[in-house]
């Protein structure tokens, strides 16, 4: 019988090392998988490369990733924040590399390492400071930026509930990157506020099949919840 | 001269947005249009964070931390609103699906350049969050913005000196002073405030300006 369901957030994260990459999902706090990043905190693993579409907001969740110096390098589109004064401070004193990207070649990058493509031809950035440097093609008229696969060994995503194997739904627009994460990572983790019986979740509605899904841990009541 | 407020710009840009579009509205002065938009009219507003038919605040105390948009404010959707990933969401920026995006800018070049993402100033920490999908993405891209600086200097400019957003992506451009289209002749100014010349409105204008026939606006 497979089960993917693991009993803690410590035991869902033991096998993250130094220098992994991990994707984090969420936008702001919706869909941040803070309790996931707490026990990754805890687990003790440093020299990480982050990929999450900000860098940390106030002093929870990423920003306490960051704030105890785990993280070499952070890919994202939108760092600076009027509570992303953990990062801003890094940044400013050299500690962090960041790799800037717009949100949505950070989206259809990720989404190409899931899906197995070499590369993908964007028409975003093409003729700004964030293309320099890079191939770009003209086809049918239109200009286009080659951008490569963003991978991970890692997924930390949080959704709304789970089932032992690895189906998920999410909760309104904390959904974001969580779906597109869990396929381009080679061990994804989701934490999910309930895990219910196999064929519980609609399979009409089930947003990320299982295939893309290694550990569910139940986290019922998380941090940023709805009242 | 009266120049218009934010409310005012912001419900002079509502005013072009035709039932059935769909419209993604910047962070910032941009969000101030769905304010304006008239009730009696069906228009989708897509926040980039994941959905379509997104409605009004909350009221105080119905807030939901995993209901937000783009600019991470409590939103609300409205009934038959749909929630979807970010890939989806920039494929309907980059695939062409939106009618409208309205945006802020630092500066607008008469050829359409957009620079709005970055000062460039060696101690700033660059966020480009969505600017660039909408740039290049949607069918028709708006900015709205002060027509000057605290300064005094002209946002619209002959070349942007700011690092760019977008090439020739801008279509229209609504100032507290004036309306004005992109075209292939250059800036084609549609509406002047009361009480404001199309000479003077050239004149602290930084970059050729001509008139369409420019009728006031109220």
């Amino acid at each position: 019988m497979i089960d993917k369901t693991v009993a803690s957030v410590e035991a869902a994260v033991a096998d993250v090392f130094d220098g992994a990459t991990v994707m984090i999902g969420g936008f702001g706090t919706a869909g941040m998988p803070s309790e996931l990043i707490d026990a990754l905190i805890a687990r003790g693993a440093r020299e990480l490369t982050i990929v999450n579409n900000n860098a940390g907001n106030g002093d929870t969740g990423l920003a306490a990733l960051l704030n105890a110096r785990r993280v070499r390098k952070i890919f994202c589109s939108f760092p600076r924040q009027a509570d992303s004064h953990v990062f801003d401070a890094l940044y400013r004193a050299g500690e962090i590399e960041l790799e800037l990207v717009p949100q949505g070649n950070l989206a259809v990058r990720i989404q190409a390492a899931g899906a197995g493509l070499g590369a993908v031809f964007t028409p975003t950035g093409y003729g700004t400071l964030l293309a320099e440097g890079k191939e770009t093609r003209t086809i049918d008229g239109r200009n286009y930026v080659l951008e490569y696969p963003i991978s991970a060994d890692f997924a930390l995503i949080k959704a709304e509930r789970g089932d032992r194997w690895g189906n998920l739904v999410y909760r309104k627009t904390a959904r974001n990157f969580g779906p597109i994460m869990a396929a381009a990572a080679r061990c994804t983790i989701a934490q999910v506020r309930e895990i219910v019986p196999l064929g519980a979740l609609d399979p009409e509605v089930i947003v990320t099949p299982g295939i893309f899904v290694k550990h569910v841990v139940q986290v019922a009541t998380p941090l940023h919840a709805a009242a | 001269m009266k120049r218009l407020t934010r409310d005012q710009m912001a419900a002079r840009v509502a005013r072009d947005i035709p039932e059935g579009a769909y419209v993604n509205l910047g962070i910032g002065l941009p969000t101030m249009v769905a304010n304006h938009l008239p009730r009696d009219r069906d228009i989708f507003l897509q926040s980039e964070n994941g959905l379509l038919g997104m409605g009004p605040a909350p009221p105080p105390g119905q807030e939901d931390p995993d209901l937000i948009n783009a600019g991470k404010q409590p939103v609300t959707l409205l009934t038959g609103g749909a929630y979807f990933h970010h890939g989806d969401s920039f494929a309907m920026m980059r695939g062409g699906h939106l009618d409208i995006c309205v945006l802020g800018a630092f500066q607008v070049s008469v050829t359409g350049d957009l620079a709005n993402w970055h000062t460039g100033e060696p101690d700033a920490i660059p966020a480009v969050g969505g600017a660039m999908d909408l740039a290049i993405g949607a069918k028709r891209v708006c900015v709205m913005m002060e027509h000057q600086t605290r300064s005094g200097e002209s946002k619209i400019v002959a070349r942007c000196t700011y690092p760019l957003t977008g090439i020739a992506c801008v279509h229209r451009i609504y100032t507290d002073l004036a309306v004005l289209d992109v075209t292939r002749k250059g800036l084609m100014v549609v509406e002047i405030v009361d009480g404001l010349t199309f000479d003077e409105l050239r004149e602290i204008s930084g970059a050729p300006l001509h008139s369409a026939a420019a009728t006031v606006t109220a």
